[in-house]
């Protein structure tokens, strides 16, 4: 007999058929009656009427029945929470059942049931459970505290249950200390005080007790305590040293799980020993076999490692460069196995390999699957670009598949020919020929883009170039704006180079371009053209047909900061999305202090403080990277920004999103290099550009056409600003009659990374004033003093003036107000309170800088309709200044364009509790016009206030 | 830092049971799973985790059923998955299949195992021995009622205390699987051998077992003769086995589990000849005749024999009447 008969009753009246089931005097029938309510629970139906008739059979003698209601009760006891409160007096005697099983079932329940009358009761028993004598009681208690902690965090400090927690690390039992780690973890990740994270924090002695218990748990408890050891930074090589050696054992273990949290202790520990030593070499060699293995588990598993691998390869190439035929695809792999493999299989490729990678990809190209044959295909340009002396067999490779004359194979490799062009030009032109014969095939934006780059790069050498840029023109109108606007410079560079005969094919594209076209991005570079046709043709040979800046062959590798953050997050979500966790965790999580986003930071502060020796720090490398090299960002718009070809997914609509405020910073690149690299040389040819003003290194993937062209705009405008910063006014906070004769004036300052409250006292009384205190009341952000006021005593009349420092970890409750904050201050003659607002520009971090991309994909992922715009009034500042004036109070500005006469600044500032807030400033004809974007939409008027703030301070 | 709550679909997207472990994601969310699943495959852009606004599904299929587990935070998503694998291996063990109909069959066992294998998102105990020992098909009076079996919590989780046999028995099987990538031209373009040391143990009480082999890098530290060492490329073993005692010096001690487990998998990366060579030749005559000359070489040594070798050969979907 089975439990499916449980779900046939669907007969009406059922529910009132039910209840007197559950109230009948015979035991089986009501624990019949209950499973079927349980069944209709699983199927959906609404069975909370029931709920007083089921917590009666709650005081069963039968575990099973017991176990039936708790589950009830989880489902149930949010929606009657008046009526759950009748359940509580079965809790807490459970939690004294002579037999473990019910304690800790009672206990793990009670945690589960979300409702604050009921949590309430629940201090005394998870107390006493903490500390029973049977382990599996224990370890239910100890995850209890984590679930405590996630309904009310101050109950659990107060309670003490911290420290009680803390106690069960060092418990006997294996098991139990897993899951008081887990639970830290847990707890650690959303502390509220600075109190609690202080408790929380890792120790030496700790962690060295954890690797002891390491031996002993089951697989879960070592995953647990090996990512609790990597939130751990050991302060000396040697205790790095010695962890690795007692973690490297776990690489053996059967569990996926296990291996990568072991990967990602001794990835991150690596960091701190002297490079090129043995034991970093003995231990990068252990690591091979391990991560190999994990190609053979469940496909799902794979695909979790093979990002990570992905991640690993960057950090470390050394680990994984003889086992790269371990990444050829198999025949069953799933797709999403195949594309990652795919990618790994190029950053191993070297000179060495490269046959046998070839070999591979071209059979690849062969396969049935679309998707996973453009990459093949794609993947052997890349090999092309990356290894030079396999260009010619890559480029031989490609020509035999365009053979094939599959379509969406040759439009691939024309794209991938593209770039080889690119990086090699003047070498393999002979293949042009064989190229021109496919034009007609070729139907896919992107390629129709590259074979018109390609005609145009060469026009020369094509005897019928003309003819077959026209050919193109015809369908001008249909045709995607990427093709448009190459098609535009195409035809420009061809009538350079043969000004004799295409004059009019010229007039046709720039008359086209200029007044038939409604995309501004296509328009402004057809008058760019003209005007510089028609007033210089010289300076337009030289702009347009100046030589390229060659494309390098480290192809989308991630930001060393950001790839240092996703090493110490291996095994997890943001290590298989690659984005770092506060980019895609809610605001919540991500606000917190202790929080996983500033791990990377220490870590590359770390790696420097134990080897000076070391020359490289990951965080350097950014700005070490020569603006010469493009280096080529993602693989989506690979091909779009190698060349001066507009195509990213922005390029079409960018004219139009600019109205809209949609910062697409792809299509800003694009409206940047409007005439790819000829305005580099131009500005070479100029004088010699601003300097950049420093948070505007050169992004990774932006290009050096964009900051070049920033700082010609820049230049243009305005010289910079001579303003350094900007001081509020003081404001009057406590007036002398309210203050029985003290009178206190304030302002909030933010100097260096310290927060700071400028109090000026002034004694308006008849009697000396002394024993001068402040506190403050909770607030929004945890502001709270940090050091105790420091005002000698005042003699009446006498003004004073004290710097009070700040911190932002004290208790933390939301204001309203946000920015309120209450302020006792007290004398030897009252305590007075005041209310002051605090300008919320002065709680902005040093850290609020941000990539262009990071910037770009946060910005999306924020709904429009959070979205908030106000207009600032008109101000004589040039974005320059107002660029350096915002940056003096940690407004970030991460990228600027220049449309029409209208200035877009993209900002960016970040809270002291990790709130995100992003911005963009547009500056039209002295008008300024601000646009907010934060998930937390409480904060955008405070934002508006301090930008209003600092706009007219100095204007 | 792991998963919010666990649902088992059906093939079409309907919950056949879930668990909310810490109530922080919506139990409706799983509505949106199917129809995003459908619209990535559509797309060719199916991956075993699908992002749906702030919550993540993270799932894998198991005959016709999706078992599904959600977050929202950065849970750890390798810990994910070998929990979600375990537990349908536990169902399996339970139930012997895992499917539609044995999950309406077992509801209320299944809710007691939800309970049991993960708390708040943490895995907890998953060795179905154990789980065995308490989570029973029959249900239980309180007078006999059953006590948490002290291997939940011992170092030794995964073996009970006072098992007995009268005849003590231990079976070793070795079992190994031969992966290898030909390319069309028949060159071997990577070869490798997965073993499994699989044991079946009958013993009382709680023995300590060691494991000899001839391992490569054993004997060459104790200056034994290299001639029969084999080179393991990767060791995997059971949590039984003691890891740190293996990498300090190579000996494999453990207290097995009672019955049959997988104690290690190796893996070995030379060389191997493909131990059946398999030619064919395909020729097209007129009529829509198609004519395949296979010839099958067996390369193992002469002693040996090869039982039950199928040979696939896949030919064109509508032929038909074979001739041989």
């Amino acid at each position: 007999m089975t439990d499916s008969k449980y779900f046939t009753t669907t007969r009406k009246g059922e529910i009132f058929e039910l209840k007197a089931e559950l109230n009948s005097d015979r035991k089986d029938k009501r624990k019949e009656a209950v499973k079927k309510v349980i069944a209709s629970m699983t199927v959906g139906k609404d069975v909370s009427t029931l709920f007083p008739d089921v917590v009666n059979c709650m005081q069963a003698d039968n575990l099973e029945l017991k176990k039936l209601v708790y589950l009830y009760l989880m489902n149930y006891a949010k929606t009657q929470p008046d009526k759950a409160i009748m359940a509580v007096n079965t809790f807490v005697r459970d939690c004294e059942d002579p037999n473990p099983l019910i304690r800790a079932l009672a206990v793990r329940t009670i945690g589960c049931i979300r409702v604050d009358e009921i949590t309430a009761y629940l201090c005394d028993p998870l107390r006493k459970c903490l500390k029973d004598e049977d382990p599996y009681v224990r370890k239910t208690a100890a995850v209890c505290v984590a679930k405590l902690h996630d309904i009310d965090p101050l109950l659990v400090e107060e309670q003490g249950f911290l420290d009680m927690l803390k106690d069960l690390l060092a418990d006997s039992n294996p098991m139990v200390v897993a899951n008081a780690v887990a639970a830290m973890t847990e707890i650690g990740e959303s502390a509220q005080t600075e109190a609690a994270a202080r408790m929380l924090t890792w120790s030496g002695h700790l962690v060295n007790k954890l690797l002891t218990a390491l031996n002993e748990c089951t697989e879960w408890g070592q995953v647990f305590i090996l990512d609790a050891v990597a939130n751990y930074t050991p302060s000396e090589e040697n205790e790095a040293q010695s962890m690795i050696e007692r973690v490297c054992p776990r690489l053996a273990h059967a569990n996926a799980a296990v291996v990568l949290s072991a990967v990602k202790v001794i990835m991150k520990l690596l960091e701190l020993l002297t490079p090129g030593s043995d034991f970093v070499q003995s231990t990068v060699k252990k690591l091979s076999a391990p991560l190999v293995t994990l190609l053979s588990s469940e496909h799902e598993i794979q695909y979790v490692a093979l990002r990570n691998i992905n991640l690993i390869v960057q950090k470390r190439p050394e680990i994984l460069k003889h086992e790269l035929k371990v990444f050829f695809v198999k025949y069953n792999d799933p797709i999403y196995v195949k594309l990652e493999k795919l990618d790994i299989l190029i950053r191993l490729t070297s000179a060495a390999n490269i046959a046998n990678v070839l070999a591979e990809l071209k059979e690849y190209a062969t396969e049935v699957d679309v998707d996973f044959v453009r990459k093949a295909v794609r993947a052997i340009g890349r090999c092309a670009i990356k290894v030079e002396s396999a260009a010619e067999r890559c480029v031989s490779t490609l020509l035999d598949l365009i053979q094939t004359k599959v379509n969406y194979v040759v439009q691939e490799a024309i794209v991938v020919i593209k770039d080889i062009f690119r990086k090699y030009p003047n070498k393999y032109e002979s293949v042009i020929g064989t190229l021109c014969e496919n034009l007609d095939t070729l139907d896919e934006p992107e390629a129709r883009a590259s074979m018109i780059w390609i005609i145009g790069e060469y026009a020369e050498r094509i005897d019928n170039a003309d003819e077959l840029l026209e050919s193109f023109l015809d369908g001008f109108a249909d045709e995607q704006t990427s093709v448009q606007l190459q098609l535009l410079t195409a035809v420009v560079k061809l009538f350079l180079k043969r000004p004799t005969d295409t004059q009019e094919l010229v007039q046709r594209v720039l008359s086209l371009a200029t007044q038939e076209a409604d995309n501004p991005d296509l328009r402004d570079r057809g008058y760019i053209y003209w005007r510089l046709l028609s007033t210089d043709p010289a300076a337009a040979k030289q702009v347009v047909l100046a030589e390229k800046p060659l494309i390098s062959e480290e192809t989308d590798l991630l930001e060393p900061s950001l790839l240092g953050e996703l090493v110490c997050h291996i095994g997890s979500l943001a290590s298989v999305y690659h984005r770092p966790p506060s980019a895609f965790v809610d605001g919540r999580v991500a606000a917190q202090r202790k929080g996983l986003p500033s791990r990377a930071p220490t870590l590359a502060e770390a790696t420097g403080a134990a080897d000076a020796g070391a020359e490289v720090v990951p965080t350097d490398n950014a700005q070490n990277a020569k603006p010469a090299v493009s280096v080529i960002p993602t693989q989506d718009s690979l091909i779009g920004d190698l060349l001066d070809i507009d195509m990213s997914g922005g390029g079409g609509g960018s004219g139009i999103t600019q109205q809209s405020a949609a910062p697409a910073v792809p299509s800003q690149s694009n409206a940047m290099d409007l005439l790819g690299d000829g305005l580099d040389s131009l500005l070479g040819l100029g004088g010699p550009a601003p300097q950049q003003p420093p948070q505007q290194q050169p992004a990774v993937g932006g290009g050096s056409g964009v900051d070049a062209l920033a700082d010609i705009f820049g230049g243009l405008s305005a010289t910079p600003s001579a303003q350094a910063g900007f001081t509020p006014q003081l404001e009057s906070w406590l007036p002398a009659q309210r203050g029985k004769g003290m009178q206190i004036d304030g302002r909030f300052l933010r100097r260096g990374a310290q927060l700071q409250m400028e109090l000026q006292v002034r004694n308006n009384a008849m009697q000396q004033l002394s024993g001068f205190a402040i506190q403050f009341n909770k607030n929004s952000f945890g502001l709270a003093p940090a050091q105790p006021l420091s005002l000698n005593p005042l003699a009446p009349m006498q003004t004073a003036t004290t710097l009070l420092p700040l911190h932002t970890k004290g208790q933390v409750q939301k204001m309203e107000p946000l920015l309120n904050l209450q302020v006792a201050v007290k004398n030897n003659i009252d305590v007075f309170y005041f209310s002051c607002l605090v300008p919320i520009h002065v709680l902005f971090t040093e850290e609020g800088g941000m990539d262009k991309r990071v910037f770009l994909s946060t910005w999306k992922d924020i709904p429009a309709d959070s979205e908030s715009q106000t207009s600032l009034g008109s101000y004589s500042h040039s974005p320059d200044s107002v660029s350096n004036l915002l940056q003096s109070c940690n407004v970030f500005t991460i990228a600027r364009r220049s449309v029409d006469g209208i200035e877009m600044l993209y900002q960016s500032m970040k809270l002291c509790n990790g709130i995100l807030v992003l911005a963009e400033l547009k500056i039209s004809g002295g008008a300024f016009t601000l646009s907010l974007k934060s998930r937390h939409a409480e904060v955008y008027s405070g934002v508006q206030e301090s930008y209003l703030k600092i706009l007219k301070s100095s204007n | 830092m792991s998963a919010s709550a666990i649902y088992f679909l059906d093939i079409k997207g309907k919950v056949l049971i879930s668990r909310n472990y810490r109530g922080d994601v919506p139990m409706s969310v799983i509505e949106k799973f199917m129809p995003l699943l459908m619209e990535r495959e559509e797309d060719g852009t199916l991956q075993p985790i699908l992002p749906c606004e702030e919550v993540y599904f993270l799932y894998i299929k198991h005959s016709n059923v999706y078992i599904v587990a959600t977050t929202r935070k950065n849970a750890n998503a390798s810990l994910v998955f070998t929990f979600l694998h375990k537990v349908a291996s536990i169902f399996i063990e339970y139930f012997k299949d895992l499917e539609e109909e044995s999950i309406r069959d077992n509801f209320v066992i299944i809710y007691e195992l939800l309970d049991e294998v993960m708390d708040f998102g943490f895995p907890q105990t998953t060795d179905t021995r154990i789980l065995q020992e308490y989570i029973t098909q029959e249900c239980h009076k309180l007078e006999v009622a059953p006590k948490p079996p002290p291997a939940i919590t011992n170092q030794v989780s995964w073996r009970p205390d006072g098992i007995k046999y009268r005849k003590n028995e231990v079976f070793l099987d070795v079992i190994e699987n031969v992966n290898l990538l030909v390319s069309a031209s028949g060159n071997v373009l990577q070869s490798e051998i997965n073993g499994f040391i699989n044991l079946r143990t009958y013993l009382s009480g709680m023995p300590e077992l060691q494991l000899g082999l001839n391992d490569k890098v054993l004997f060459e530290s104790t200056g034994r003769g290299r001639n029969k060492s084999v080179e393991l490329e990767d060791v995997k073993f059971h949590q039984c086995v003691r890891l740190s005692r293996f990498e300090s010096d190579r000996t494999i001690s453990f207290v097995p589990p009672d019955g049959e487990f997988e104690l290690m998998s190796y893996r070995l990366n030379t060389h191997v000849k493909p131990l059946i060579w398999v030619e064919s030749v395909v020729e097209r005559h007129a009529h829509s005749r198609v004519e395949y000359m296979v010839k099958a070489k067996s390369q193992f040594k002469r002693r040996s024999t090869a039982n039950n070798v199928d040979i696939i050969v896949p030919v064109p979907q509508d032929v038909d009447s074979p001739k041989f």
